[in-house]
């Protein structure tokens, strides 16, 4: 393998970051403010959650993946450590897949 | 230190990582690049799901071309994330440099998950420490190793990235404007997967915040709450 591959691909990740850093900065303190721009990443982090628990590939399914999910939205509900819901996550996914 | 929630979190957020970043190494070498390739990738790419999506469309025989746009698309949202991230990406032109390197996914929820800007930067330098140090063990780990290591869903690790997103996004989710947008984005993305390319659907879901955002345009304030801390 070549390496200009791998270099298009680092060069143009890297430049997508800068390029959201850049327009940020570029953006005067009121604007920045009154957009709140806070709120563009709530919609991205939820599509994020639905499409690595729903989906596979360009399917959507529902396997351990999904009763993962309702485990760890309980224990983030009751408030629990994040370490503890991460490892319930790890822990209901790996068992309903064993058991299957 | 380990009485520090935001650094226990961040070292559990790099735990997981570390073993996702096994498999990327194994997949790298499979589909053809060297070590020291896979291993730059890793180091300066620094993008999880565009680098897996990369070098599996040349494993299945997809070429670069077919590989470059979906892990392009899929490395988009990181300039929503540092558009999103002003007043946290701070310092010296260098430091400000080096931190949109370490711009993705975990370390922007672990930052809006923090109540304070001092909190936000914090949060996002550990996590980037953690995250960057498992990422690149991870992967030379996997490229050197090889096969054999066993299938992160085995032990439910495909589980874990969106129980740890739903953790961070929780505290954003004060005040009905953060919830509608929430479901927005959902939606939107779970519409788009069946019909459009890997990566377009998350950023896409950007959209969900739209309306908040023209209504806070008419009663300029901030839509915004925050709990004070993750995880406790």
């Amino acid at each position: 393998m070549s390496w200009w591959p791998v270099l298009a691909l680092c060069a143009s990740a890297y430049a997508l970051k800068v390029l959201g850093l850049v327009v940020g900065e570029r953006l005067d303190g009121e604007t920045s403010e009154r957009w709140s721009l806070e709120i563009v990443v709530v919609p991205v982090l939820a599509a994020l959650i639905v499409i690595q628990t729903f989906t596979s590939g360009q399917r959507l399914v529902f396997d351990a993946r999904t009763p993962a999910l309702v485990v760890a939205a309980v224990l983030v509900w009751r408030k629990a450590p994040f370490v503890v819901v991460a490892l319930a996550a790890a822990a209901t996914a790996a068992l309903l897949r064993l058991v299957a | 230190m380990s009485n520090d929630p935001i650094f226990r979190n961040a070292l559990s957020i790099g735990v997981a990582t570390a073993v996702y970043a096994v498999s990327f190494g194994v997949l790298s070498v499979a589909a053809g690049f060297s070590v020291p390739q896979t291993c730059v990738m890793s180091l300066v790419c620094f993008t999880g799901a565009s680098q897996l999506t990369f070098v599996s469309v040349i494993a299945a025989g997809g070429g670069v071309a077919g590989a470059l746009p979906p892990a392009l698309l899929l490395a988009g949202r990181n300039a929503l994330y540092a558009l999103s991230l002003k007043g946290v990406l701070s310092g010296s032109a260098p430091k400000r440099a080096l931190r949109a390197q370490v711009v993705v996914d975990e370390t922007t929820a672990m930052a809006h998950a923090q109540p304070t800007v001092a909190a936000k930067r914090r949060a996002f330098d550990l996590t980037a420490v953690c995250l960057f140090t498992a990422w690149n063990v991870g992967t030379l780990v996997g490229a050197v190793a090889g096969r054999g290591l066993g299938n992160p869903r085995d032990y439910g690790l495909d589980a874990v990235f969106p129980a740890v997103f739903l953790a961070l996004l929780a505290p954003q989710l004060r005040g009905p404007d953060a919830m509608r947008a929430a479901v927005a984005g959902a939606l939107i993305a779970l519409a788009l997967v069946p019909i459009a390319p890997a990566g377009v659907p998350i950023i896409a879901a950007s959209l969900g915040a739209v309306p908040v955002l023209l209504a806070s345009t008419r009663r300029r304030r901030a839509p915004l709450g925050h709990a004070p801390e993750v995880g406790r």
